[in-house]
């Protein structure tokens, strides 16, 4: 190496033009050996960097190098094959240099043999593979086995874009299996299930033949495993085939080689979780055996154990005290996978040590795994609810150091979710994530912190110490202000303004501090901070508890969507009186919106807005002003799923109406239905049934749907009913493939629907109110209703939770749906709003005794309301 | 997760060779799905340098074996649901090979002294994705062509002087 520049590396410094310029070396005569092979590993080297050459560059180049088939240095013929193969995807007419290599590959050199084959099947296409042909077959079974190995790869590579011309070679590579050299059965094995893979007769075949004779090669063994495993998994083999093979890939768990065994036990649980579901296919025998292979050598193991933890963690809990080696392993992916895997199959008293050993490396590792430990952290407290605390402790330590912002979020929802669980925590859990949103850099998980303060904060024991930390968050913005360097920014404040008023709302004794600091609010430099701030301390200075409850605790949600069109309506009409806010409907509350478009998505007719219900209903037009509507109910079931028609109804609620909206979608192929409409009839007559309007046609699998109008009764002690149902149409008989009717008139035919029902919660919508307590104190005893009922037929207050907050329709408040283990008795909080906007609240005290007590109190701005709601129940 | 494998041949997704400072001395990928440019790749080689303290790391739902002398990285590159051991015996057979062509200097000067010779290692080692040969004797030896050249035969006088003065410079720059 002549020139030594760019440091040590003497290629560094190489340029394409220069390096190109140099390869006209390559047409000296005689070939100057020395140059040309530096010149040649220049080249390669700068390909190999990532240089590209164009067409022409690359042709020139290729030519060049042709002439060095004069020479007859190995080195630099062995470079020409390199560069041959680099170059034949850019420059032309490489064809050139196949009488070269063929000469090469039937000569006797066997130096040169094995790289020219690999260098010759670059470079020929389908075509030309027929004049190869024989020297190929030969070659495969050629003595040395390089030479028979690289002719099988090559061959391999053919494979992917001819696969036609290499079946005719199948002779030849069934040899090369029984080869006894270890690289070459691999590689014929490899060619040998690529030219069968699609005759899954001739695989069986082909693996119980080699499960037999056995074969030497770990390689091909490796890869007998995965056919084997795949053959398993096709589930196409009969019983006896099966425990055939289960019985191979178990015995393969005893090979000598580790590579099979680890093959094997990766094969063994990867089918035991695929087929879990479906058969038992692996025997959770054949899984211990694999297990404890597995823990021989966890080095190599440890992620397919973290895998297997997922389903079924009781399996790996054999290994635990070897993944508590590995938790010292200098290699920290390898800690991780061991601890999270630890933490899944953990038990409670392990915990202490775990949590340990977490703190010592958890500074190493980065973010996505350390999501990973959180996740682990976050499931284990909610399984041990005792060693929260010592949790919390943990997540606060992993709270305060570095990290982004995923990872922060992570933390912060699983103290949250802690919080809301235990609520022994809380005052613990708000400490820590106060002690965060010190210097917390993320405005969107500070603005969370913040509201959940606002939330939680006033009713722990000592209100006031959370103060500072809030109002920390707008005074330091202000000093930041002075520095230049603006830290919180106006989201952070704003939510923090909003944060103290709920403390002065809730607090009387802290009230007077608060509309001092509130005063100092007034002064920010943003707009939406002053407006809140002066906002709230208006509010708040009229001491009045009711505006106070109605302004900042239970702040009205409307559905954003119904309020612009109640807004709109109202500007089109008479705009001096003014806009009754009461009309609009609730916003639903989050989880049960989510819930309700999951399921209405789930369904395949598509359920159409209220907006399209009121379009469709042209009786409800001229009325729709005045209308106040209710979110859809979620669709009820009137046909088992498997019927000739299948039924599903929406109840659309209205100020003085009801639509029934009927999804129905005709199953049977060979009838068209045509008029179609459903006929409800109550049993009683206080329902009127106004207008009822047919879909069309109805042809097979097409959903279509049909209307009922129905007035509400005036009389509000009787607005529930049952109503039977039957669907009427005209049939047409038609061709089960065309669709095209056959008989040009239809005859009349019904079927019967099951009933629908209008209860209690068709009239009510579920409403927020995030402080129970003061909205239930402004609504006063004046329209109170209380009445005690037995609930015999329950047996747990979960359960009865949940049936009494699904037969009012309305939302729980404070948390109160979730019961605390081994308590006898329960209060239940709910909210919801009646059909003409009244707001109704129900407090259910439920208690444990020979089935469920319960004792129901009503308040509601509308004693009426008060009583449907009461006398509902029972 | 599917833990079932393709059976296939194509068992390497990429093999690399990178100095002390993470720069490419010599890689190659058999994959072209997954790194579609130059850019990648060496993307993909910075962050394999930068967890150069394991021996066996995941990146980019890869699985990489390392090993290392002096001022050199080997890396094996298969897909995730590979068989770490096979990826492990076709490192093994690269460090060795280069261990025992290099007459066991393996630092970056003599890599690059002898790279022609390296390179076709490298070809040996692993066609297009296939092991081609794991044991690296036989690798060594199918490449040892200057094994019967005497070091001195074809060189002049002067030549030897001037490559003695090289290596002693080098010896005392290091």
């Amino acid at each position: 190496m002549t020139e030594v520049k760019g440091g040590s590396n003497p290629y560094q410094c190489s340029d394409k033009t220069s390096v190109l310029q140099e390869a006209r070396v390559f047409n000296e005569t005689p070939v100057n050996v020395k140059r040309s092979t530096h010149v040649l590993t220049k080249i390669l080297y700068l390909l190999n960097q990532g240089e590209t050459l164009g067409t022409k560059e690359a042709t020139d180049v290729f030519f060049a190098m042709t002439k060095l088939f004069q020479s007859n240095d190995i080195i630099l013929r062995r470079l020409v094959y390199l560069g041959i193969k680099e170059l034949c995807s850019v420059a032309e007419d490489t064809i050139i240099v196949t009488s070269s290599l063929t000469k090469d590959m039937t000569g006797r050199e066997d130096q040169y043999r094995a790289s020219a084959i690999r260098a010759l099947c670059r470079i020929t296409d389908a075509s030309m593979l027929q004049a190869v042909e024989r020297y190929m077959k030969q070659a495969m079974v050629d003595r040395t086995s390089g030479v028979s190995s690289a002719a099988l790869v090559s061959c391999r590579h053919i494979a992917q874009h001819s696969p036609d011309v290499v079946k005719r070679w199948v002779a030849e590579v069934q040899e090369a299996v029984h080869s006894d050299n270890v690289m070459v059965q691999y590689h014929g094995l490899g060619m040998l299930y690529q030219i069968r893979k699609s005759d899954k007769l001739a695989v069986t075949k082909m693996v119980s033949k080699l499960i037999s004779s056995g074969m030497r090669s770990p390689y091909a063994i490796c890869l007998l495993i995965r056919i084997v495993a795949k053959l398993i998994a096709e589930e196409e083999s009969s019983a006896g085939e099966r425990s055939h093979l289960m019985e191979f890939l178990e015995s393969m768990l005893r090979h000598k080689s580790e590579m099979v065994v680890y093959e094997a036990a990766n094969a063994v649980v990867a089918l035991s979780a695929a087929t879990t579901t479906t058969t038992t296919t692996t025997t959770s025998r054949d899984l211990v055996t694999a297990i404890s292979v597995l823990q021989l050598f966890l080095f190599a193991a440890v992620r397919t154990l973290g895998k297997v933890a997922m389903t079924q963690p009781a399996a790996v809990t054999a290994c635990n005290l070897d993944l508590e080696n590995l938790l010292q392993d200098v290699n920290r992916s390898i800690a991780t996978l061991a601890i999270t895997t630890l933490l899944k199959t953990g038990s409670e008293g392990s915990i202490d040590r775990l949590m340990r050993s977490i703190a010592a490396f958890l500074n190493d590792i980065s973010d996505e795994f350390k999501i990973v430990v959180v996740e682990a952290l976050r499931s284990l407290a909610l399984q041990y609810p005792r060693k929260q605390a010592l949790l919390m402790g943990q997540l606060a330590d992993m709270l305060r150091n570095e990290g982004g912002l995923a990872y922060k979020e992570a933390i912060a929802s699983t103290i949250i979710t802690i919080i809301e669980d235990n609520p022994d925590a809380k005052e613990k859990g708000l400490d820590h994530l106060c002690e965060f949103i010190e210097d917390c850099e993320h405005t969107t998980l500070a603005v969370r912190i913040l509201h959940l303060l606002g939330k939680e904060g006033p009713r722990t024991s000592r209100p006031a110490r959370y103060i500072r930390f809030i109002y920390n968050r707008v005074i330091l913005e202000v000093s930041f202000i002075y520095n230049r360097v603006i830290l919180e920014n106006a989201a952070v404040r704003a939510a923090a303004v909003s944060v103290l008023a709920r403390f002065g709302a809730q607090c009387p004794d802290l009230l007077p501090n608060i509309l001092v600091l509130l005063q100092r609010c007034m002064l920010d430099t943003e707009d939406e901070v002053r407006d809140r701030s002066t906002y709230y301390h208006a509010v708040l200075s009229t001491r009045d508890p009711a505006i106070i409850a109605r302004c900042i605790l239970n702040p009205p949600m409307y559905s954003l969507s119904s309020l612009e069109r109640a807004l709109l309506s109202y500007l089109s009409s008479d705009t001096t009186k003014a806009f009754d806010a009461s009309c609009v409907p609730a916003a639903p509350p989050p989880a049960a919106s989510a819930s309700l478009s999951s399921a209405a998505s789930s369904i395949t007719a598509a359920i159409s807005g209220p907006e399209d219900v009121t379009s469709a209903v042209p009786a409800l037009q001229q009325e729709k002003r005045s209308v106040s509507m209710h979110d859809n109910s979620a669709p009820v079931e009137l046909t088992e799923s498997e019927t000739e028609y299948v039924v599903r109804c929406v109840k659309h609620t209205f100020l003085g109406h009801i639509i029934l909206q009927f999804d129905c979608t005709n199953t049977l192929n060979d009838q068209l239905l045509e008029d179609v409409s459903v006929v409800v009839e109550e049993d009683g007559s206080n329902w009127q049934i106004l207008q009822t309007l047919p879909c069309a046609s109805l042809p097979y699998s097409c959903p279509g749907t049909c209307y009922v109008l129905l007035a509400i009764p005036e009389d509000i002690m009787s607005t529930t009913g049952t109503f039977t149902a039957c669907l009427k149409f005209q049939v047409r008989d038609c061709d089960p493939i065309t669709g095209e009717p056959e008989t040009e008139d239809g005859y009349g035919d019904d079927y019967t629907l099951e009933d629908i029902e209008i209860s209690v919660s068709d009239h009510v919508s579920a409403a927020q109110r995030s402080n129970f307590a003061a909205a239930w104190e402004e609504l006063g005893p004046g329209s109170e209703l209380e009445d005690t009922f037995a609930l015999t037929s329950l047996s747990s207050l979960a359960e009865a939770v949940t049936q009494v907050t699904n037969f009012l329709g309305m939302q729980p408040c404070d948390r109160s749906e979730k019961v605390p283990d081994g308590k006898n008795s329960h209060t239940l909080y709910l909210a919801g709003t009646y059909r003409g906007g009244q707001s109704v609240l129900v407090r259910a005290k439920l208690a444990l005794s020979d089935g469920v007590a319960m004792q129901l109190t009503v308040r509601s701005t509308d004693p009426a309301v008060s009583e449907v709601i009461a006398s509902a129940v029972g | 997760m599917s833990g079932l494998f393709e059976p296939t041949l194509y068992m390497v997704k990429g093999m690399a060779i990178l100095d002390s400072d993470g720069n490419r001395l010599l890689t190659k990928y058999y994959d072209p799905t997954i790194f579609p440019s130059v850019k990648e790749e060496k993307k993909f080689e910075k962050q394999l340098f930068n967890r150069a303290n394991a021996e066996i790391t995941m990146i980019n739902r890869l699985t990489c074996v390392y090993r290392s002398n002096v001022d050199l990285y080997f890396y094996v590159i298969g897909s995730s649901q590979e068989n770490e051991l096979i990826l492990q015996s076709v490192l093994n057979c690269l460090y060795e090979s280069v261990s025992t062509i290099l007459r066991k200097n393996v630092e970056k000067r003599t890599l690059l002294d002898n790279l022609d010779i390296i390179m076709l290692a490298f070809d040996e080692i692993c066609d297009g994705g296939i092991p081609l040969e794991t044991d690296p004797q036989v690798v060594a030896q199918r490449v040892s062509l200057r094994v019967e050249e005497s070091p001195f035969n074809d060189q002049t006088v002067t030549q030897v002087l001037q490559s003695a003065r090289e290596q002693l410079k080098w010896s005392l720059l290091k």
